[in-house]
């Protein structure tokens, strides 16, 4: 900094320093004592209503590791079917399942949660935050990955399970299967997904919102780079999945034909949909853990990272370009030429971001000292199999040799490489390196030895193979092969190196549920690493972090001295729990100025209620006992209004957080995180949106008549009246915050009055289109597909109309005020969606057919 | 004292936009050859599968797409020669900051640069449908 210009001066004096004196010892007591028992994590069994994000992301990685180990052993039972030729151990029909659910399982419910439990778990620690900004959320996110999870893998044991492969390709899930199995997986995922968007709402409003004061952008760890770029994947890539999984679903209950040619559908839309999703997820598992190497690099080879700017680079390019690669599943589908080449140039594309980080890490391990240590010697491990997985990644990228190898063992090997390099290693690495910030003891050097040679070993014994297998034109998902075609040694030593694997696996189980009582806690910050996790006592205290620092490094634990000693003694902010309310503090996006004490809720058990009632919504769907499901639904309603009825208030306008600095204690519109919030989960739902209207004119393009001459319906009247109604709905919405802000009380009650009435008269004006024209959906995919969009708008409309009687009920119990006003605000930007929502139906419905 | 220095670092000029509007133009340049093929061999293509108009149009796309990308990356560079001095991106300054956000932006724009026309490169080979 150049310390003649006065404008850099006053911004570093802007940076506080903690406070000068030594706090006296009995104040300390008497705020550790109070900070205690605001975040005293519940005991017996009320244990299970905490919220804290260090009891939740434990459970939660806990679960995600139980269901890898399940998955783990199916993959063990198929490598014995396949060990040799003509086997019987599995009949056909249970290798079908089995393959089914490793990879369901290993994609939704162990590469992708154990991303969300380690962030959970490890991102208020590396912001200097004392919790996540929603921590109900991440419970509520986590009892319905528990529900879905035990549900999904159940079915197995009644030989119910789904058999379609993790992709659930129709017709085959549609017309050829018609037990329950592919039920479950469509309604069993969705309901997952939504922990999904939940939990990447809550990433990315804690990692722009909840960051410590002075930790700039430009600070930031890398870990929540990383954390942020795949939570805003996983906002756009989740919803075409679930937009898909509806259409399927419909199909199969209702007889909707979106999928089937008999109908006019098309079953290359789901491939769409699915890949749409599918080929982003492989980011998304995969950034989050390459993050984990980011973290232990600079820690041991003692140096910051080298290329910090060309790692975000990495991040968010990687992000975009995986959106443009989803084609390269489908290169053998028929497309037209072109296509292929552009998604086959993208997915080349795509190496240049991945590589320049693997070479940023390679470049920080030659510029430090590297220190001999279990967790780099899984990192670099990771990289080798990584490297390996991505070259392969290239081949098939090409359309020409992935027409030869699509479809056989070479693309299984390449994805092993890709995901055990990309992910499981990594999170092994990330497993050893951060358990110490668990339970307060480090994990034994020489198992972790032991089982990284194991692991590396028995992993390559398994899948190099495979290449060659593949090449020599064994197909996927076969159940067994004939003797002699030249698949039998390769597949045997496969089957030996799965064991092999396995048993490394199984050390580093041991080493992480064998007995510790006896051995010492490890000293604080064991590794000498530099970011801010690091700061926690061992064993860590439930308040997570002693006091909230003034942040000036990107690792403050090498560059600020006495930083340790700071927090520890209370001499930064919020070092105390006055109202014995749990908060922590909110700051800006780019500076991270603060700007809010936020207060946050403590341990419920609503959480709960709400998952397992959603969840009954899910289950009895999965069976078709719709009574059952609506009853559940409309239980959850409940619960959840409850539980936003019932969320923290704030006695205080403002409040003295330390250091000489007041911050009010509520805030409203976009500088609130439940603004953010909202915004973001519409953006998500708006993209499941936009996949259904896709899909309407997907079906134009494969069909010569799209509307089918005559244009039956919806016509023009109903639609255009439906527009105008539910505009007219959404402009008094936004009007009654005026009202509200103006303490207008009249005008806002009557205001939301008429807007629900023109809300519900909208909405019956969008049903009487498609009904008085006479569509029927179940005859061809047109109406079907104009239905889907309707029901689709309407169900938005009518949870519209239920937040606008939420608010009138808020403002009458006095709960909102001209000064408390979030909650309008909030249901007004949901308004803003809705009104597009709105306007691209009937632009589509009634305007499209018009024009073609 | 500068005032437009002040005013160019302050938080409140500043957005995390900027980083990704290079990709972004990226993707719809992406989308709209695919859609723009797409759409054409499905439904326009004569008997020849040619790609006709369809090629000079990504082209067109192509054309537009750089530029825009090569005006935000110019923004970006700006930014990241902001006091010129020195390339440090490291410490706790607000300029720092701004050269960061700067140089990370002109990082973007040479990758989405590359890979627009990666995609452009497929329809200056292909010249039909199929």
């Amino acid at each position: 900094m150049n310390d003649k210009d006065p404008i850099s001066q006053n911004e570093s004096m802007a940076d506080v320093e903690p406070v000068a004196h030594t706090p006296t010892i009995t104040l300390r007591r008497a705020q550790e004592e109070r900070l205690l028992q605001t975040w005293e994590t519940p005991s017996g069994w009320r244990y299970w209503s905490s919220v804290n994000n260090s009891d939740v992301g434990l459970w939660y990685t806990g679960m995600a590791l139980v269901f890898f180990l399940f998955a783990g052993v199916l993959a063990l039972l198929m490598r014995i079917q396949l060990a040799i030729p003509n086997n019987t151990f599995l009949s056909a029909e249970f290798y079908n399942q089995a393959f089914t659910v490793h990879g369901s399982v290993m994609m939704f419910l162990f590469a992708l949660p154990i991303f969300e439990a380690i962030a959970i778990l490890l991102l208020p620690q590396m912001l200097g935050a004392r919790d996540l900004p929603f921590p109900r959320l991440s419970a509520f996110g986590f009892w319905c990955f528990l529900l879905g999870g035990v549900f999904l893998c159940g079915s197995i044991f009644f030989n119910a399970a789904p058999s379609g492969g993790w992709f659930m390709y129709p017709p085959l899930t549609s017309k050829y299967q018609t037990g329950i199995g592919a039920d479950i997986w469509l309604l069993g995922f969705s309901f997952i997904e939504v922990a999904a968007i939940a939990a990447a709402v809550e990433m990315i409003v804690g990692t722009l919102k909840c960051r410590p004061p002075g930790m700039r952008i430009s600070l930031m760890p890398l870990y929540a780079w990383y954390v942020l770029v795949a939570a805003a994947m996983i906002l756009f890539a989740f919803p075409p999945l679930i937009a898909g999984s509806v259409l399927l679903e419909i199909e199969r209950a209702f007889g909707w034909p979106f999928f089937n040619p008999e109908g006019g559908g098309d079953p290359l839309l789901w491939q769409h949909l699915f890949w749409l999703f599918g080929h982003p997820e492989v980011y998304i598992v995969f950034l989050p853990s390459v993050a984990l190497i980011a973290m232990i690099v600079p820690t041991f080879t003692r140096t910051p990272i080298v290329g910090y700017t060309w790692v975000v680079l990495a991040a968010i390019g990687t992000g975009f370009l995986s959106f443009g690669l989803w084609v390269h599943h489908m290169f053998t589908t028929g497309l037209p030429g072109i296509s292929l080449g552009f998604f086959s140039s993208a997915s080349e594309a795509v190496a240049i971001p991945t590589g320049i980080q693997i070479f940023c890490f390679i470049a920080t391990v030659a510029a430090g000292r590297v220190t001999r240590s279990v967790p780099m010697l899984f990192a670099l491990g990771s990289m080798m199999i990584f490297v390996l997985g991505g070259l392969t990644g290239v081949m098939v990228a090409i359309a020409t040799f992935d027409f030869q190898a699509h479809d056989t063992y070479f693309v299984v090997a390449h994805l092993h490489y890709v995901m055990v390099g990309g992910v499981i290693f990594p999170m092994i690495a990330g497993i050893y390196y951060f358990f110490p910030l668990v339970n307060g003891k480090k994990l034994s050097d020489k198992l972790g030895y032991i089982a990284f040679w194991i692991t590396f070993i028995g992993f390559n014994i398994t899948f190099m193979p495979m290449h060659f297998t593949g090449l020599r034109g064994m197909p996927r998902r076969v159940f067994t092969y004939p003797a002699k075609m030249g698949f039998d040694t390769l597949n045997f030593v496969s089957t030996v190196g799965a064991f092999i694997l396995g048993a490394g696996i199984a050390v580093i189980l041991w080493d992480l549920v064998r007995p510790k009582r006896k051995e010492p806690y490890s000293d604080r910050n064991p590794w000498n690493a530099g970011t801010l996790e690091w700061l926690q006592e061992m064993p860590g205290k439930p308040w997570g972090i002693r006091s909230i620092p003034e942040i000036d490094s990107r690792y403050p634990l090498w560059d600020q001295p006495n930083l340790l000693r700071d927090v520890d003694e209370g001499r930064f902010y919020l070092p105390d729990a006055e109202e014995l309310q749990r908060e922590t503090i909110v700051t800006s996006v780019i500076d991270a100025k603060p700007q809010q004490c936020l207060r946050l809720p403590g341990s419920s058990f609503i959480t709960l209620y709400a998952a397992f009632t959603l969840g009954g919504f899910f289950i009895f769907g999965t069976y078709h006992w719709w009574g059952l499901a609506m009853i559940s639904l409309a239980l959850s309603v409940g619960v959840i209004s409850y539980w936003l009825w019932t969320g923290p208030t704030s006695e205080k306008v403002e409040k003295d957080v330390g250091l000489g600095l007041t911050l009010p204690t509520y805030v409203s519109g976009p500088a609130s995180i439940t603004w953010w919030a909202m915004c973001i989960t519409m953006l998500a739902d708006l993209t499941a949106f936009i996949s259904l209207v896709f899909g309407y004119f997907f079906y134009w393009t494969i069909h010569d008549d799209f509307p089918p001459q005559p244009s039956p319906g919806p016509g023009l009247m109903w639609p255009l009246t439906a527009c105008v109604l539910l505009l007219g709905a959404w402009g008094l919405t936004v009007l009654a915050v005026r009202w509200n802000n103006h303490n207008q009380t009249h005008a806002f009650y009557f205001g939301l009055a008429a807007a629900f009435l023109l809300g519900l008269s909208g909405g019956a004006a969008l049903i009487a289109g498609p009904w008085f024209t006479g569509l029927n959906p179940q005859e061809h995919v047109y109406p079907a597909t104009v239905w889907i969009l309707v029901l689709w708008t309407v169900i938005h409309v009518v949870v519209g109309m239920y937040m606008q009687l939420y608010c009138v009920a808020r403002r009458l119990a006095g709960r909102m005020t001209a000064r408390h006003n979030g909650d309008i605000i909030n249901v007004a930007l949901y308004w803003h969606f809705i009104a597009l929502t709105v306007f691209i139906t009937v632009a589509v419905i009634a305007g499209f057919p018009l024009v073609v | 004292m500068q005032p437009r220095e002040v005013k160019e670092t302050h938080e409140r000029n500043q957005s995390l936009w900027l980083l990704i509007v290079s990709p972004t133009i990226w993707a719809m340049h992406f989308l709209a050859c695919y859609l723009t093929a797409a759409i054409w061999c499905a439904k326009y293509a004569g008997p020849d599968r040619s790609l006709g108009i369809v090629r000079e149009a990504i082209a067109v796309y192509t054309v537009i797409a750089l530029v825009g990308i090569f005006i935000i990356g110019f923004v970006g560079h700006r930014r990241h020669r902001f006091q010129h001095p020195t390339t440090s991106h490291e410490r706790d300054t607000p300029e720092d900051r701004h050269r960061l956000l700067g140089f990370a932006t002109v990082l973007l724009s040479g990758l989405s640069a590359i890979a627009t026309l990666f995609v452009a490169l497929a329809a200056y080979f292909i010249e039909k449908c199929d």
